[in-house]
């Protein structure tokens, strides 16, 4: 299939169309509209489900709903949008009904601004909303990569029945890059032994996140733990760029994963030994990757402590980071120092 | 095994197959029971207990899903038409119906409520309106009428300051989308036998694909409203059916020309 110019809201909407996104849901915010908006039209042309709803909490238990029933289910959003789902994410955790995210970054805290910022690193990365989980979290960096992504996205939240997010920026979302989509998946529907369809043949489900009795809500969220660290054992992913020989590693995921890249170019370019670790997956942290590989972290593109914290992880205890050589890219300002 | 010891020929009451064997967790002289059963009745007479799907919300239904024998979803406060919207837009053969207090689908749950019935959402609500926060321990809700004592309006719901009992039943009435929307009373027999007559039309009008059905029952809460169950019943009469006027508020044609 030919490479073609895609608008990067765009190709994670027909990416996730390809995937066999069977329904979705969503509310406009910028700057994640057009995925909206596309699937406006090419859902019903496909004959598959499509709403945009009153509000953000009713897009989330919309798509609660659905995937109470096993449906390939999926919105989108961006920052003040993610914290309103913020209580129906929460609710799919604890029932553990698969769901893709797709939170399109901006600028914040508050209403914030559209520009693409990190900023909501840690509410993506640790959950978001109440109680004990963490959804599974994909960074791409290019749109090829988000579109290549969005299988892998179905694939995993329905594996872990999980949250599983694709965390961009506005400029991921916004920007036009040259993108081979992925093929066209049938929609294939299968029958699961704990969705909700009308008990047919078959003893009733009940779906819920309650578990008034505390050693069994404890049990929970012990499963959940069990099924987190068999994705951490399981699902990492992530790029390495001149390690063998750095004595100065930068790590960073998404646009800052890329803009950080040019910069470990340019100063290879001046003979700095500079190397690049850009996690794909930010959660679970590729940490054994990390570790394995990356001597130290002085320099973190991205987001605020709580990233410098993690990328800490990633670099397997090496030098303790200097905060003053944190290049910061918050409140959707360009990650590039002026 | 009541079944084994009475001849069925003189059997004229048991519990319907739509109903599971679990004792409700509800209070003794609550109407909730009553309102479960006749769901439960009217799924099984329809035959459609197995493409039926409920949506319980947050408050004293909260366990609903015990009772009612289909498969089920429990949703968050007030977001019930939201997942049953979800529910039905990938399952559009299956039945779906969420069953939620006032508090659930009248303060936190309006704009779920409103817009699912602005769509025309082919669902089901059972709607109880009991004008209190049950579950919580008694507090003022959207319906709650003025002058009436509950924890959080101790002496009495002050309209100046508090404002006033909101009809759902006449407010969704105006929406388009709507196809059946009515108003019944559990507090007596006769009554209790219109209340089922309307959810079975709101099932049906569902089954026919007629768009939002809602049914409004009022009903009692003895403890929260702190009288004994029979003079709940009697309070529901008195006070709040002239505050909440029993009636069809809106019957699609296609829906009156339903014949079952």
């Amino acid at each position: 299939m030919a490479r073609e110019m895609w608008k990067g809201n765009e190709a994670i909407a027909e990416a996730a169309v390809r995937a066999g996104l069977e329904a979705y849901f969503g509310y406009p915010i910028t700057p994640q509209n057009e995925v909206l908006e596309y699937l406006s039209r090419r859902m019903p042309e496909l004959g598959r489900a499509f709403v945009q709803a009153e509000s953000e909490p009713a897009v989330i238990n919309m798509v609660y709903g659905a995937a109470c029933t096993g449906a390939r289910v999926m919105t989108s959003s961006s920052s003040p949008g993610i914290s309103l789902m913020s209580e129906g994410l929460s609710y799919i955790a604890g029932t553990e009904v698969p769901m893709v995210l797709v939170n399109v970054m901006r600028g914040g805290p508050g209403l914030g601004n559209i520009a693409p910022s990190q900023g909501d690193y840690n509410q993506a990365c640790k959950g978001g909303g109440h109680g004990d989980y963490h959804p599974i979290v994909l960074a791409p960096a290019s749109i090829q990569e988000a579109v290549d992504l969005m299988p892998v996205a179905f694939e995993l939240a329905h594996k872990y029945l999980n949250i599983c997010t694709i965390l961009i920026d506005g400029s991921i979302g916004q920007m036009m890059e040259p993108v081979q989509l992925p093929e066209m998946q049938p929609v294939v529907r299968k029958e699961y032994d704990w969705a909700v369809s009308g008990a047919k043949g078959r003893s009733r489900h009940v779906l819920s996140s309650i578990y008034l009795d505390v050693p069994t809500e404890e049990k929970t969220n012990l499963r959940l733990l069990g099924r987190w660290r068999e994705a951490q054992e399981n699902e990492i992913r992530y790029k390495e760029y001149f390690l063998e020989d750095a004595e100065i590693v930068v790590i960073g995921f998404g646009t800052a994963g890329r803009i950080a890249l040019s910069a470990v170019r340019a100063a290879r370019a001046q003979g700095i030994k500079v190397g690049l670790f850009r996690p794909h997956q930010r959660e679970p942290l590729p940490v054994q990757a990390g570790g394995g590989t990356v001597q130290a972290g002085p320099i973190l593109p991205g987001g605020g402590d709580e990233y410098r914290a993690d990328a800490q992880g990633c670099a397997g205890g090496g030098q303790k980071p200097d905060p003053g050589a944190l290049l910061r890219a918050a409140g959707g300002r360009d990650a590039l120092p002026g | 095994m009541v079944a084994t010891l009475v001849n069925p020929k003189n059997l004229v009451y048991s519990r319907p197959i739509g109903f599971t064997d679990t004792p409700t967790h509800y209070c003794p002289g609550c109407t909730h029971g009553t309102a479960h059963r006749l769901v439960a009745e009217v799924l099984e007479e329809m035959n459609i207990m197995d493409r039926t799907i409920g949506v319980a919300p947050v408050g004293c239904a909260v366990f609903a899903y015990n009772y009612i024998a289909v498969d089920f979803v429990e949703a968050a406060h007030g977001r019930a038409p939201a997942m049953a919207t979800g529910i039905k837009r990938v399952l559009p053969d299956r039945i779906v119906f969420a069953y939620q207090g006032d508090g659930d689908l009248a303060s936190i749950g309006m704009a779920e409520t409103v817009h699912a019935a602005a769509r025309g959402e082919n669902i089901t609500i059972i709607f109880i309106n009991n004008a209190i926060y049950g579950m919580t321990g008694g507090q003022m809700a959207p319906t709650t009428l003025p002058g009436m004592k509950t924890t959080s309006s101790p002496n009495g719901r002050d309209v100046e300051t508090q404002g006033y009992p909101i009809r759902v039943s006449e407010m969704l009435a105006t929406l388009d989308g709507a196809g059946y929307i009515v108003r019944r009373s559990l507090h007596d027999p006769k009554n209790i036998r219109l209340a089922k007559k309307a959810i079975r039309t709101a099932f049906e009008a569902q089954v026919h694909g007629l768009g939002f059905s809602m049914v409004e029952l009022l009903s009692t809460c003895n403890t929260g409203w702190g009288v004994t169950p029979v003079e709940s019943l009697k309070w529901l009469e008195e006070h709040m059916i002239p505050a909440f006027p029993l009636g069809d508020y809106k019957i699609a044609p296609s829906v009156a020309a339903l014949k079952f």
